[in-house]
Formats: C-alpha cells, structure tokens, sequence
C-alpha cells in the first residue's frame, strides 16, 4: 500500500541524529513489546508479512507519533483484535524459515536488465515506491521464499524467488541524484519484467 | 478485556493489557518474555559483529566464506543461532578504496539482528530511512564521513528477507593487533557503513 512506512527518498524529516535514545529500550514496555511480538508470532498470531502490514495500517499520525516499539505494540493490538475475538487459537507454524524449494529455475540470471512493474497494490508489498517502473540489472539470484504481497493478506505462500536489483542513482532520483551511487533493492520475481 | 487498537492510554497500561491477554490466550508466558527482554539486553548485540569483522581481517580464508555467504561463515562462530529464523540470507559487503556500502531499510527497520543486536534509533528514523537512498553522500558527510567523488556509493535497502552486514576496512597501522584487540576497534556504526573504524 503507499502509506507513510514506504519512506524512501521523502522530504522534510530533517538530519540524522545518531546521539539519540543509545539505550536498547530507553523505557521498560519497549523490550516486553519487543519481546512479546516475536513469541506471539512464533505461536502463530501472524506471520511476518501480516505482522508489518498491521503496522503499515496504521494512521499515518500514529506511525510517525508512537515510535518503533509504539508501531508493534498498535500491531499486536490490531492483531489480536482481528484474530484472537472468539475461542479458536491459530495455529503454530511448522517452520519460521522463508526460504522455499520450487521446481522451476529463476527467470532472471545475474546482469539481465529489468524494469519493476507500476503497480499500487492497497495491500502489503516489499517494492518501495521509489522504484516502481523503473530500470535496473540483475546482481544477485537468491533462493525462492514466501512471496510477502500474498502471505500477508493470508492468501498463501506462493513462493516467488528473490533477486537483489541495482539501480543507478539518476534512474530514481534524476537530476537531483548524486553521483556515482548505485542502489540495490531485494525484489520478488512478479515485481519484474525482462528488458529487450 | 478490550483491546483498542486506537487507545489513548500510556504504552505502559496498553503493554500490559496486550501481555494479559496474550498470556490468558496461551500465546506467551510471561517467564520467557522476561528472559527474552534479559537476552536482548545482554547478549545479542554489535558485539558479534565486531568479532567477525575482525575474523575476517585477520584470516583471509574465512573473509573468502564470509563474502561468499555470511550465515553459514558466522555459524563457525558459534553465531547465527535461531533469532532470526525468519532471515533468508546474511550478506556481507566489502568496503574498498573504491567502494563505500551503506546499509537500510526504507520499508521497516530490517536489520541484521544475528551480528548486530537490536537496531539503534537512528536507524529506525524517517530522516535516515527517508534520506539514505536518495542522497547517501551527503548524509553521510553530514554524520561526519566525507567520501571522495572517486568513491563508489552503493546503498543496499533491505526490501526483503536478506539482511545486510558491512565488512569496514581494517585500520592503517593495525598488523600487530590480534583478534581480540581488533574486536575492540570495530564500532557497530561502521557495520552499518556510516562511519570508519
């Protein structure tokens, strides 16, 4: 979904200030609520992609207001309210690996030109909008894994393999691009289509 | 007991209604988040980084393995243990003279928790998250770090289950450090690309 989590190349958020908040979790609630999403989740409350796509359905207001652990916690609570109302428990999953076999080759090899498709799905995605319908090469093949924009909306698995994709800086930023920079973004296979 | 996804209460009262009622589900116990909270705090941090980082400058077969696939070179370590199950690959990338890696999550926050503990705040901040893919030079010289236009910027956003360690340049002057002493040398910053040890 374009939400205010897809921050990419946005103005206006000012300079990064690396003194702030050194302590892990400057207050208590932070690490329970740390702690709490990834037992929940390992118990089957959601999965990865259903847990940041609650997050991404946040108010813009509260997810820029109630900070990192704030967004978990607003997480859990949509998700629990969604999900744990009546008596039936989810179920655990059998494995928190993402990773998966598939019999079929990747379509793309290392050095192949592509273009990411223009799509604005209004549910959970792993393409930034930055990127969409634009060019860029092949760098690295990775295996095939849960595919996020289906897994999320509990639409299953079907896992997709994972290509990391360079873009050159001018492809996405234009004349305001610096130079010399490169960036590389982890996409799914159906986000891209060959270039002639 | 309501759980209101829009609740104005404190984060405090809002953490222990959720905790309540994760427990009374059976999802959770309250012993293990203790302890999970306890291990965080003390266990999973740069520190694991830093060692591997100075492996790798001290045993260039290893750096070899650790180039070519980093969870299974960090499990020689005895790291890489099931904290991040959800991970599919760590990548580690190597700064030269002529290539300079910066490490981000413009989505989320991914991070790569196996090496380097919990993520700092500045790191989860819109400014970083915002800026680092659109103008990484600049931000960087702003956080202290002036690279020259000979060096090549690449900015890895971690957009999917791979997650991204940099391997920093070993130090001048540094041949008679052993491993221990270069462990110290190793900031978590500079395992992020955004500054030098």
């Amino acid at each position: 979904m374009n939400g205010i989590h897809d921050m990419g190349g946005m103005h206006g958020f000012g300079a990064v200030d690396r003194r702030l908040d050194e302590a892990l979790f400057p207050e208590a609630w932070q690490g329970r609520v740390c702690a709490l999403a990834g037992y929940a989740m390992g118990a089957g409350l959601a999965n990865i992609d259903a847990f940041r796509h609650a997050i991404e359905r946040m108010p813009p207001d509260r997810y820029l207001s109630d900070g990192y652990y704030g967004r978990w916690l607003y997480a859990l609570e949509t998700l629990a309210r969604e999900r744990l109302d009546g008596d039936t428990l989810p179920e655990r999953p059998e494995t928190g690996s993402v990773t998966r076999e598939v019999d079929r080759a990747p379509r793309f090899a290392v050095g192949d030109e592509v273009r990411t498709w223009n799509r604005h799905p209004r549910g959970h995605t792993r393409l930034p909008g930055y990127a969409r319908g634009r060019r860029g090469v092949i760098a690295e093949v990775h295996p095939a894994c849960v595919y996020p924009d289906t897994n999320a909306a509990g639409r299953g698995e079907s896992p997709e393999y994972l290509y990391t994709v360079g873009f050159e800086s001018p492809v996405l930023w234009g004349d305001e691009a610096e130079a010399g920079t490169t960036v590389y973004i982890d996409l799914f296979e159906p986000y891209l289509e060959a270039l002639e | 007991m309501t759980v209101d996804p829009h609740g104005s209460e404190s984060p405090e009262i809002r953490t222990e209604a959720i905790e309540t009622l994760l427990v009374k589900k059976g999802l959770v116990q309250s012993a293990a988040v203790d302890a999970l909270v306890e291990r965080y705090e003390q266990d999973i941090g740069p520190l694991r980084g830093a060692r591997v980082v100075a492996e790798a400058w001290t045993d260039p077969e290893f750096r070899a393995r650790l180039l070519e696939d980093g969870m299974p070179a960090i499990r020689e370590l005895g790291f890489g243990d099931n904290t991040d199950s959800h991970v599919a690959r760590l990548v580690v990338k190597e700064n030269t003279d002529a290539v300079h890696n910066l490490v981000v999550c413009t989505l989320c926050s991914c991070y790569p928790w196996a090496v380097l503990g919990l993520p700092p705040a500045w790191y989860k901040s819109p400014a970083y998250r915002s800026r680092a893919v659109r103008e990484p030079r600049r931000l960087l010289a702003e956080l202290g770090l002036d690279l020259s236009p000979d060096v090549e910027v690449r900015v890895w956003d971690s957009s999917a289950e791979v997650r991204y360690m940099v391997l920093p340049q070993r130090p001048q002057g540094t041949d008679e450090l052993g491993v221990e002493e270069l462990t110290a040398l190793v900031s978590r910053d500079s395992m992020i690309g955004v500054e030098r040890p």
